[in-house]
């Protein structure tokens, strides 16, 4: 089994190489799995996280998140498959980005073959991976942005922000040939959105009234539905990412909902002692801060690990948006960064302590490998470094192309809803 | 006549109505209000996020008595109403003019 999961890595790291193609046989169980995961991981981004991160905006602005999410995977959708699974994917240059060689998937058929799966199949994996991503992002700026500049920004981010850093851990880039260990996104996709909707959020400016004004999720009831359906996708997300059906795919399924149910109970219980009410919104956010946590490390740890991880996520996460956030006064309106940002560092850090060899041969320092942790630290910083700057340079560029950021301050006060999209979320009375 | 206007806390309104009900005392109007008084606004603090409460919800009852019957429907009001702590609410009294009963045209104590 933990060969297998080695040959999968070579040729994971190997797949821009055409020759790496056809080498291999179709298994028909990995590649029945990932279809279902690549399905699975989908829901996440229009039902999971749309509903998720809707039920937390106001009742103003519930559509325009719906509609923000929506559109981040339509446009992921079609990106991914023209210019962004090459630049992720294609052929190396220097560690740093694939080549353009299979632009419209250009070179690869119906009979290409990634690991055991069809080449097809992963590259539709890979791309529900950049459609959450980029979506995640826009948990710390809703209620107030352009949305235009949000589907300029978003085009302009998969591209030059989500893409580069995909290469760099899973492209056979430097982060993966200096050995980091990330089983299925921590830096890939919750440090790199959590600090990128910092960026965006400190740019944007706080919501009119923050501070002063009470801003109630209009729906805590669809936020919790939202957060269950993410915690199914999940199961494909990190399960799935062993590329395979098999005993790693299990491990990491096991890791997964250990640790989302340990962070929401340890949210559940932070809140409860310290602000006297167990919130239906922290035992779900509980719940998403643990699956952030273990994402990198699901294939990697064990189930005394996902414990853990889980239950320092739920505090961590807890501790995040309730305290942290008030004391350094930004406004990341729904904790994309305090949730997505912090708890990732953490599961990114925790897989360089926990990686157990009997998972799937990785060491991390309690299994006598101190080294690892270094590693991690340094995929960590190198994430918040490019995707802080890279970030910053994204949403200038849409500010310049879209002539500014920022609604209307009458159309805030009014809601995105009516304003821009002429529509209300609920007809009531 | 006098009218009265109470403002109380909202969980009382089913005691006062009660007791007013008590001393023979029928018919009221009552209205959902926010407002403040000494108790003024305070901080609240919802994930992280502060914000002021200003206004606070009360409910508005207002009832018109015979001028005799004053000073024991106050009374009535202000001690059903009462909890003893902070934003319990005021009573204002004010002297009314006229009283009509649209349905037969009475007026005056006859139409209260």
């Amino acid at each position: 089994m933990i060969r297998k999961w080695l040959a999968m890595a070579a040729g994971l790291v190997l797949l821009p190489g055409a020759s790496a193609w056809g080498a291999d046989a179709i298994n028909s169980g990995d590649t029945s799995w990932v279809i279902v995961s690549t399905a699975l991981v989908m829901m996440m981004t229009p039902a999971g996280l749309a509903l998720f991160y809707s039920g937390m905006s106001r009742y103003k602005n519930l559509l325009n998140t719906f509609a923000m999410t929506l559109v981040a995977y339509c446009l992921a959708s079609v990106i991914w498959v023209v210019w962004g699974y090459t630049l992720a994917f294609g052929p190396d240059h220097g560690g740093i980005i694939g080549g353009m060689n299979h632009l419209f998937l250009n070179g690869m058929d119906v009979n290409s073959v990634t690991g055991t799966i069809p080449t097809y199949v992963f590259v539709l994996f890979q791309l529900t991976f950049a459609g959450i991503t980029v979506a995640l992002v826009l948990g710390s700026i809703v209620d107030r942005m352009k949305f235009s500049s949000w589907i300029v920004f978003a085009a302009l981010w998969i591209t030059f922000i989500y893409c580069p850093v995909a290469h760099w851990v899973w492209g056979g880039g430097w982060m993966a040939k200096m050995g980091a260990l990330d089983f299925a996104g921590g830096n890939v996709v919750h440090i790199n959105a959590g600090v990128a909707g910092l960026m965006l959020a400190l740019v944007l400016g706080k919501r009119k009234g923050y501070g002063r004004e009470a801003m109630f999720p209009s729906s805590v009831a669809l936020s919790a539905l939202g957060a269950a359906l993410l915690w199914f996708g999940w199961f494909g997300f990190n399960a799935g990412s062993a590329l395979a059906a098999n005993g790693v795919a299990g491990s990491a399924f096991l890791a997964t909902n250990t640790s989302a149910a340990m962070a929401a109970l340890a949210w559940m219980g932070a809140e409860w002692f310290i602000a006297k009410h167990p919130t239906v919104l922290g035992l779900a956010s509980g719940v998403v801060a643990g699956l952030v946590a273990i994402t990198p490390a699901a294939g990697f740890v064990n189930l005394q690990a996902s414990l853990i991880i889980g239950l320092v996520a739920g505090v961590l996460g807890y501790f995040s948006v309730s305290k942290l956030k008030l004391k350094m006064g930004y406004d990341d309106s729904l904790d994309a960064f305090g949730v997505h940002g912090l708890c990732g560092i953490w599961g990114a850090l925790a897989t360089g302590l926990f990686a157990s060899p009997a998972i799937s041969g990785a060491s991390g320092f309690f299994y006598g490998n101190p080294k690892q942790v270094g590693i991690q630290l340094v995929s960590i910083a190198a994430t918040i470094a490019f995707t802080a700057v890279g970030t910053l340079m994204v949403v200038y560029i849409t500010k310049w192309v879209t002539g500014g950021l920022r609604v209307p301050v009458e159309q805030e006060v009014e809601g995105l809803d009516s304003a821009v999209h002429g529509e209300r979320a609920f007809e009531i009375g | 006549m006098k009218k009265i206007e109470a403002i109380i806390k909202p969980f009382k309104l089913d005691d006062v109505k009660q007791a007013l009900n008590d001393i023979g005392l029928q018919g009221m109007t009552v209205t959902e209000v926010k407002g403040y008084g000494r108790q003024k606004g305070h901080k609240e603090i919802y994930r992280g996020a502060e914000y002021m409460v200003d206004f606070i919800p009360k409910i508005k009852i207002e009832i018109v008595v015979p001028a005799d019957r004053l000073n024991e429907t106050l009374e009535t009001i202000r001690k059903s109403a009462s909890t003893g702590k902070i934003g319990d609410g005021k009573i204002f009294v004010m002297s009314l003019e006229e009283v009509i009963r649209v349905r037969t045209g009475e007026t005056g104590v006859e139409a209260i």
